[in-house]
Protein backbone atom coordinates (compact mmCIF):
# COMPACT_ATOMS: atom_id res chain seq x y z
CA UNK A 1 0.00 0.00 0.00
CA UNK A 2 3.23 2.45 0.82
CA UNK A 3 3.37 2.09 -2.80
CA UNK A 4 -0.16 3.52 -4.38
CA UNK A 5 1.60 7.10 -4.74
CA UNK A 6 3.87 6.04 -7.52
CA UNK A 7 0.62 4.02 -9.22
CA UNK A 8 -1.23 7.13 -8.89
CA UNK A 9 0.84 8.90 -10.52
CA UNK A 10 1.79 6.68 -13.25
CA UNK A 11 -2.02 6.31 -14.37
CA UNK A 12 -2.26 10.20 -13.92
CA UNK A 13 0.58 11.01 -16.17
CA UNK A 14 -0.89 8.99 -18.83
CA UNK A 15 -4.16 10.25 -18.72
CA UNK A 16 -3.44 13.88 -19.08
CA UNK A 17 -0.79 13.13 -21.74
CA UNK A 18 -3.71 11.53 -23.74
CA UNK A 19 -6.70 13.54 -22.63
CA UNK A 20 -3.79 16.69 -23.59
CA UNK A 21 -3.24 15.70 -26.74
CA UNK A 22 -6.94 14.68 -27.83
CA UNK A 23 -8.09 17.83 -26.43
CA UNK A 24 -4.82 19.85 -28.46
CA UNK A 25 -6.22 18.01 -31.48
CA UNK A 26 -10.06 18.71 -31.10
CA UNK A 27 -9.40 22.49 -30.74
CA UNK A 28 -7.13 22.59 -33.48
CA UNK A 29 -9.57 20.59 -35.39
CA UNK A 30 -12.31 23.21 -34.46
CA UNK A 31 -10.00 26.69 -35.38
CA UNK A 32 -9.28 25.53 -38.89
CA UNK A 33 -12.80 24.16 -39.70
CA UNK A 34 -13.96 27.96 -38.64
CA UNK A 35 -11.17 29.66 -40.33
CA UNK A 36 -12.07 27.45 -43.77
CA UNK A 37 -15.50 28.39 -43.32
CA UNK A 38 -14.87 32.23 -43.17
CA UNK A 39 -12.51 32.06 -46.38
CA UNK A 40 -15.33 29.82 -48.14
CA UNK A 41 -17.13 32.39 -47.44
CA UNK A 42 -15.24 35.27 -49.00
CA UNK A 43 -14.67 33.21 -52.26
CA UNK A 44 -18.33 32.78 -52.45
CA UNK A 45 -18.51 28.80 -52.09
CA UNK B 1 -17.98 5.13 -38.08
CA UNK B 2 -16.24 8.20 -37.12
CA UNK B 3 -18.93 8.21 -33.78
CA UNK B 4 -19.02 3.75 -33.62
CA UNK B 5 -14.46 4.30 -33.03
CA UNK B 6 -14.70 6.24 -30.34
CA UNK B 7 -17.31 4.45 -28.23
CA UNK B 8 -15.88 1.17 -28.90
CA UNK B 9 -12.41 2.72 -27.80
CA UNK B 10 -13.94 4.27 -24.75
CA UNK B 11 -15.85 0.11 -23.72
CA UNK B 12 -12.09 -1.29 -24.25
CA UNK B 13 -10.89 1.03 -22.15
CA UNK B 14 -12.89 0.65 -19.38
CA UNK B 15 -12.70 -2.84 -19.58
CA UNK B 16 -9.21 -2.81 -19.64
CA UNK B 17 -9.07 -0.91 -16.45
CA UNK B 18 -11.76 -3.35 -14.66
CA UNK B 19 -9.21 -5.94 -15.34
CA UNK B 20 -5.90 -3.88 -13.64
CA UNK B 21 -7.71 -2.46 -10.43
CA UNK B 22 -10.38 -5.23 -9.73
CA UNK B 23 -9.52 -8.61 -11.51
CA UNK B 24 -5.53 -8.99 -11.84
CA UNK B 25 -4.66 -10.71 -8.33
CA UNK B 26 -1.74 -8.22 -6.98
CA UNK B 27 2.06 -9.80 -7.74
CA UNK B 28 3.92 -11.09 -4.59
CA UNK B 29 7.06 -9.49 -5.30
CA UNK B 30 6.56 -5.66 -6.42
CA UNK B 31 3.03 -4.97 -4.83
CA UNK B 32 0.67 -3.06 -6.20
CA UNK B 33 3.06 -0.81 -8.41
CA UNK B 34 3.47 -3.43 -10.71
CA UNK B 35 -0.57 -2.91 -12.52
CA UNK B 36 1.81 -0.10 -13.73
CA UNK B 37 2.95 -2.44 -16.22
CA UNK B 38 -0.36 -2.93 -17.84
CA UNK B 39 -0.18 0.59 -19.57
CA UNK B 40 3.23 1.27 -19.77
CA UNK B 41 4.19 -2.03 -21.42
CA UNK B 42 0.88 -1.27 -23.95
CA UNK B 43 2.15 1.87 -24.50
CA UNK B 44 5.47 0.78 -25.58
CA UNK B 45 3.85 -1.43 -28.21
CA UNK B 46 1.61 1.65 -29.26
CA UNK B 47 4.67 3.60 -29.84
CA UNK B 48 6.45 0.65 -31.63
CA UNK B 49 3.02 0.24 -34.24
CA UNK B 50 3.24 4.27 -34.78
CA UNK B 51 6.70 4.20 -35.58
CA UNK B 52 6.64 1.30 -38.21
CA UNK B 53 3.46 3.13 -39.12
CA UNK B 54 5.96 5.90 -40.13
CA UNK B 55 8.38 4.08 -41.75
CA UNK B 56 5.66 2.37 -43.93
CA UNK B 57 4.45 5.24 -45.14
CA UNK B 58 7.18 7.02 -45.71
CA UNK B 59 8.50 4.00 -47.68
CA UNK B 60 5.40 4.29 -49.84
CA UNK B 61 5.77 8.75 -50.27
CA UNK B 62 9.17 7.83 -51.12
CA UNK B 63 8.29 5.52 -53.74
CA UNK B 64 5.17 7.65 -55.38
CA UNK B 65 4.67 10.59 -53.84
CA UNK B 66 1.86 10.25 -52.25
CA UNK B 67 0.36 13.06 -50.25
CA UNK B 68 -2.21 10.92 -47.93
CA UNK B 69 1.44 9.00 -46.97
CA UNK B 70 2.85 11.96 -45.92
CA UNK B 71 0.26 12.74 -44.16
CA UNK B 72 0.03 9.23 -42.17
CA UNK B 73 3.61 9.37 -41.34
CA UNK B 74 3.40 12.58 -39.86
CA UNK B 75 0.72 11.48 -37.47
CA UNK B 76 1.94 7.88 -36.78
CA UNK B 77 5.09 9.99 -35.14
CA UNK B 78 3.16 12.32 -33.32
CA UNK B 79 1.00 9.88 -31.72
CA UNK B 80 3.98 7.52 -31.20
CA UNK B 81 6.07 9.94 -30.12
CA UNK B 82 3.41 10.44 -27.44
CA UNK B 83 3.51 7.36 -26.32
CA UNK B 84 7.08 6.75 -26.15
CA UNK B 85 7.22 9.80 -24.03
CA UNK B 86 4.50 8.04 -21.83
CA UNK B 87 6.46 4.85 -21.81
CA UNK B 88 9.68 6.84 -20.36
CA UNK B 89 7.46 8.66 -18.03
CA UNK B 90 5.84 5.55 -16.21
CA UNK B 91 8.57 3.37 -16.29
CA UNK B 92 10.74 5.55 -13.87
CA UNK B 93 7.69 5.69 -11.39
CA UNK B 94 7.87 2.06 -11.70
CA UNK B 95 11.46 1.68 -11.29
CA UNK B 96 11.79 3.97 -8.01
CA UNK B 97 10.34 1.73 -5.49
CA UNK B 98 11.73 -1.47 -7.14
CA UNK B 99 14.95 -0.53 -7.86
CA UNK B 100 15.27 2.16 -5.66
CA UNK B 101 16.55 4.55 -8.09
CA UNK B 102 14.49 6.81 -11.27
CA UNK B 103 17.21 5.81 -13.85
CA UNK B 104 19.79 3.58 -14.97
CA UNK B 105 21.47 3.53 -18.41
CA UNK B 106 20.16 -0.14 -18.90
CA UNK B 107 20.47 -0.88 -22.60
CA UNK B 108 16.64 -1.68 -23.01
CA UNK B 109 15.86 2.23 -21.20
CA UNK B 110 19.05 3.98 -22.70
CA UNK B 111 17.64 2.75 -26.30
CA UNK B 112 13.86 3.68 -25.75
CA UNK B 113 15.42 7.35 -25.12
CA UNK B 114 17.72 7.29 -28.44
CA UNK B 115 14.22 6.22 -30.49
CA UNK B 116 12.41 8.55 -28.45
CA UNK B 117 15.09 11.57 -29.64
CA UNK B 118 14.94 9.88 -33.61
CA UNK B 119 11.42 10.71 -34.00
CA UNK B 120 11.54 13.69 -31.90
CA UNK B 121 14.18 14.89 -34.81
CA UNK B 122 11.63 13.92 -37.13
CA UNK B 123 8.57 16.29 -35.91
CA UNK B 124 11.28 18.89 -35.32
CA UNK B 125 12.38 18.32 -38.86
CA UNK B 126 8.64 18.60 -40.29
CA UNK B 127 7.90 21.33 -37.87
CA UNK B 128 10.66 23.63 -39.03
CA UNK B 129 12.06 22.27 -42.29
CA UNK B 130 9.14 24.14 -44.02
CA UNK B 131 7.31 22.93 -46.83
CA UNK B 132 9.95 22.09 -49.08
CA UNK B 133 9.82 18.55 -50.56
CA UNK B 134 13.18 17.96 -49.74
CA UNK B 135 12.56 18.18 -46.50
CA UNK B 136 10.20 15.98 -46.70
CA UNK B 137 12.12 13.25 -48.40
CA UNK B 138 15.11 13.74 -45.38
CA UNK B 139 12.23 13.30 -42.62
CA UNK B 140 11.38 10.47 -44.62
CA UNK B 141 14.08 8.68 -45.04
CA UNK B 142 14.87 9.50 -40.80
CA UNK B 143 11.00 8.05 -40.29
CA UNK B 144 12.64 4.67 -42.03
CA UNK B 145 16.18 4.56 -40.29
CA UNK B 146 14.87 5.46 -36.95
CA UNK B 147 12.64 1.99 -36.90
CA UNK B 148 16.07 -0.33 -36.40
CA UNK B 149 16.05 1.23 -33.07
CA UNK B 150 13.15 -1.27 -32.46
CA UNK B 151 14.84 -4.63 -32.90
CA UNK B 152 17.53 -3.86 -30.71
CA UNK B 153 15.08 -2.73 -28.15
CA UNK B 154 13.05 -6.07 -27.95
CA UNK B 155 16.04 -8.65 -27.81
CA UNK B 156 18.08 -5.64 -26.00
CA UNK B 157 16.83 -7.91 -22.50
CA UNK B 158 18.01 -11.25 -23.65
CA UNK B 159 20.99 -10.07 -25.82
CA UNK B 160 22.61 -6.85 -23.78
CA UNK B 161 21.82 -8.65 -20.28
CA UNK B 162 20.09 -5.90 -19.18
CA UNK B 163 18.17 -5.26 -15.97
CA UNK B 164 14.99 -4.58 -17.33
CA UNK B 165 12.30 -6.93 -16.63
CA UNK B 166 11.07 -9.51 -19.44
CA UNK B 167 7.17 -9.50 -19.05
CA UNK B 168 5.57 -12.01 -20.79
CA UNK B 169 8.02 -15.14 -20.59
CA UNK B 170 10.10 -15.47 -17.05
CA UNK B 171 13.52 -14.74 -17.34
CA UNK B 172 16.86 -14.36 -14.66
CA UNK B 173 15.43 -10.77 -13.07
CA UNK B 174 12.17 -10.86 -14.70
CA UNK B 175 9.10 -11.90 -13.02
CA UNK B 176 6.89 -12.63 -15.77
CA UNK B 177 2.81 -12.67 -15.62
CA UNK B 178 2.48 -15.60 -13.88
CA UNK B 179 -1.62 -15.20 -13.03
CA UNK B 180 -3.83 -15.94 -16.63
CA UNK B 181 -5.94 -13.02 -15.33
CA UNK B 182 -2.64 -10.57 -15.72
CA UNK B 183 -2.19 -11.78 -19.02
CA UNK B 184 -5.43 -11.07 -20.25
CA UNK B 185 -5.34 -7.79 -18.54
CA UNK B 186 -2.34 -6.93 -20.38
CA UNK B 187 -3.86 -7.99 -23.95
CA UNK B 188 -6.78 -6.01 -23.35
CA UNK B 189 -5.01 -2.70 -22.10
CA UNK B 190 -2.74 -3.35 -25.22
CA UNK B 191 -6.26 -3.53 -27.78
CA UNK B 192 -7.03 -0.94 -25.75
CA UNK B 193 -4.26 1.75 -26.23
CA UNK B 194 -3.73 0.76 -29.69
CA UNK B 195 -7.59 1.80 -30.56
CA UNK B 196 -6.62 4.97 -28.51
CA UNK B 197 -3.61 5.46 -30.73
CA UNK B 198 -5.59 5.16 -33.62
CA UNK B 199 -7.97 7.15 -32.97
CA UNK B 200 -5.47 9.88 -32.19
CA UNK B 201 -3.71 9.24 -35.45
CA UNK B 202 -7.08 9.45 -37.79
CA UNK B 203 -8.11 13.17 -36.02
CA UNK B 204 -4.53 14.35 -36.44
CA UNK B 205 -4.59 13.07 -40.26
CA UNK B 206 -8.16 14.88 -40.23
CA UNK B 207 -6.08 17.91 -39.20
CA UNK B 208 -3.47 18.13 -41.54
CA UNK B 209 -6.12 17.51 -43.98
CA UNK B 210 -8.07 21.02 -43.21
CA UNK B 211 -4.65 22.98 -42.47
CA UNK B 212 -3.67 21.73 -45.92
CA UNK B 213 -7.22 22.90 -47.73
CA UNK B 214 -6.98 26.19 -45.62
CA UNK B 215 -3.52 27.08 -47.18
CA UNK B 216 -4.86 26.49 -50.86
CA UNK B 217 -7.88 28.42 -50.33
CA UNK B 218 -5.50 31.02 -48.73
CA UNK B 219 -3.29 31.35 -51.59
CA UNK B 220 -6.50 31.27 -54.32
CA UNK B 221 -8.27 34.40 -51.64
CA UNK B 222 -4.46 36.30 -52.51
CA UNK B 223 -4.54 35.78 -56.18
CA UNK B 224 -7.24 36.98 -56.47
CA UNK B 225 -7.04 39.89 -54.26
CA UNK B 226 -3.61 40.06 -56.63
CA UNK B 227 -5.85 40.21 -59.75
CA UNK B 228 -8.27 43.35 -57.88
CA UNK B 229 -5.18 45.07 -57.54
Amino acid sequence: MTHFPYLFAAYAVVWLGLFGYLLRLGRRSRELEEELRDLRRQLGR
Amino acid sequence: MRRVFPAVTCVTMLAALYLIFMVVPTEQQMGIVQRIFYFHVSSAWMAFLGFFLVAGASAVYLWNGSRGADRLAEAAAEVGVLFCSLVLVTGPIWARPIWGVWWTWDPRLTMTVILWAIYASYLMLRAFGGEDEAVQRYAAVLGIIGVLDIPIIMVSVRLLRGMHPAVIARNEGGSGLVDPWMRIALVVSAVALILVGSWLMQLRVRASRLAEEMAALRRETEARQGEVA
